[in-house]
């Protein structure tokens, strides 16, 4: 039997990690608010520049003359492979499910002879990456330092990501992130943005307003193809920053749940010792008592 | 004919205006121009410059760079990669633009040298840079090209 005093840190130092956990679900929880309103301000533009851009790739897409970044390079031999995760940890299985499904994305691609370059954003993806792909990564983003996400962290990411396309380093690019449904449940997508695949359909039902385009269709859409890579990456980035708040906060509460539970085992056990160590004692002193 | 026509102002990161307006001038890449309502339906992207919407609530102003402007007869949407309300704009702001424009032009520069378009682009983007910074009353510290 464990003796008291032991018991009696434990529960302590038990007590005191749910006070930790329980300050961290509730961080996370007014960090989640953030996040999900800094989703929701970025989606009318988001939606717009879809709607748009859908229907400039309807009428200008088929054409020879369109943007590599749209028709491709017409290879898919090398294939980049940006993983998004977070900069921390303690969220439950956040991290470790982008990057399995990134994994998995990875190994398909080389089973099928494809070449694979990982870019990554965020250090647990790369630390979780590095194990099984290290030759494979080409490059790392730390937003670490990043107090509130901006759309110019998105831009440099992009600007990357574009720069290693101009070079001719790879044909198809695409993301991993954590998409926010919520705060239970987050589900890890894949989503190709090089080249860029809009939904046809959308655009098809617009076309029935004509615009006039001024430059050109073909220069605005040249224009504003290198935007749309930004925008994805920037609507990704705040997807995955609400998911990480919302994995964190159900992963804290687990845990503030289960240090509740074992509380009340120890504060039960330690009763029971207590109780055991004064009938002994009176056992003790009766027996004591008797023999004079 | 309507008086007034639906004006919206998004930039990725919030929504700045959305109002009821008369007219809306927007600085677009080919040139600057006023869309009223019942406008025939246009899309034209921006060259760096000042917004200027008039509406029954008042003129309001905005620095916009980058982006796209969506005119159709009921409403114009813009959608703006940076957009700050005239007002709020500083020297601060300015340079930092000034600076962005001048490293484009720069590595442009240095990584086409014998495509002359990407050049002339950024050229033309720094350019606009400073035709803005003197239209809004701000020094645009102007670089030798």
């Amino acid at each position: 039997m464990p003796n008291l005093k032991d018991l009696k840190n434990r529960i302590a130092s038990v007590k005191s990690t749910r006070k930790i956990t329980k300050a961290m679900q509730m961080v996370a929880a007014a960090k989640l608010r953030r996040a999900q309103e800094a989703a929701e301000q970025s989606r009318p533009y988001t939606e717009r520049f879809n709607a748009v851009m859908s229907r400039l790739a309807a009428s200008v897409g088929g054409s020879d003359s369109a943007p590599k970044l749209l028709s491709g390079t017409g290879s898919d031999k090398v294939h980049l492979l940006v993983v998004m995760t977070a900069e921390r940890g303690l969220c439950g299985g956040f991290n470790a499910n982008i990057a399995k499904l990134a994994k998995a994305h990875a190994r398909r691609l080389i089973s099928e002879g494809k070449e694979v370059k990982i870019l990554t954003v965020g250090k647990k993806g790369r630390d979780s990456i590095r194990r099984d792909f290290a030759k494979n990564l080409v490059g790392h983003v730390d937003l670490s330092d990043v107090k509130r996400l901006g759309y110019v962290d998105a831009q440099g990411i992009a600007k990357d990501i574009l720069g290693r396309f101009d070079a001719g380093e790879y044909d198809i690019a695409t993301i991993f992130y954590s998409k926010f449904v919520n705060v239970v449940s987050q589900i890890p997508t894949a989503q190709q943005i090089i080249p860029a695949s809009f939904d046809a359909e959308e655009g098809a039902n617009e076309a029935t307003t004509l615009f006039d385009y001024e430059p050109s269709e073909e220069a605005i859409l040249a224009d504003l193809l290198p935007r749309g890579v930004a925008t994805a990456i920037f609507s990704a980035l705040l997807e995955n920053a609400a998911s990480e708040q919302g994995a964190r906060m159900s992963a804290m509460d687990n845990a503030t749940r289960n240090a509740g539970e074992m509380i009340e085992d120890l504060t039960i056990e330690y009763n029971r010792s207590r109780q055991a160590v004064i009938t002994n004692e009176l056992i003790e002193i009766i027996s004591g008592a008797e023999a004079l | 004919m309507a008086d007034t026509m639906q004006f919206d102002l998004v930039s990725p990161e919030r929504r700045l205006a959305s109002m009821q307006v008369t007219v809306v001038q927007i600085p677009g890449a080919d040139g600057d121009m006023a869309a009223m309502p019942d406008h025939a339906p246009t899309i034209t992207t921006l060259r760096p410059g000042v917004l200027r919407v008039d509406g029954p609530e008042g003129t309001a102003e905005y620095v916009v760079t980058g982006g796209f402007a969506e005119i159709s007869a009921n409403g114009v949407s813009v959608l703006a990669e940076r957009a700050v309300p005239k007002g709020d704009m500083t020297q601060a702001h300015l340079d930092e633009m000034m600076e962005e424009a001048k490293t484009t032009y720069q590595t442009a520069k240095d990584g086409f040298q014998n495509e002359p378009g990407p050049v002339d682009e950024a050229a033309k983007l720094l350019s606009d840079m400073v035709a803005m910074g003197d239209e809004i009353g701000l020094s645009s510290k102007q670089p030798s090209l």
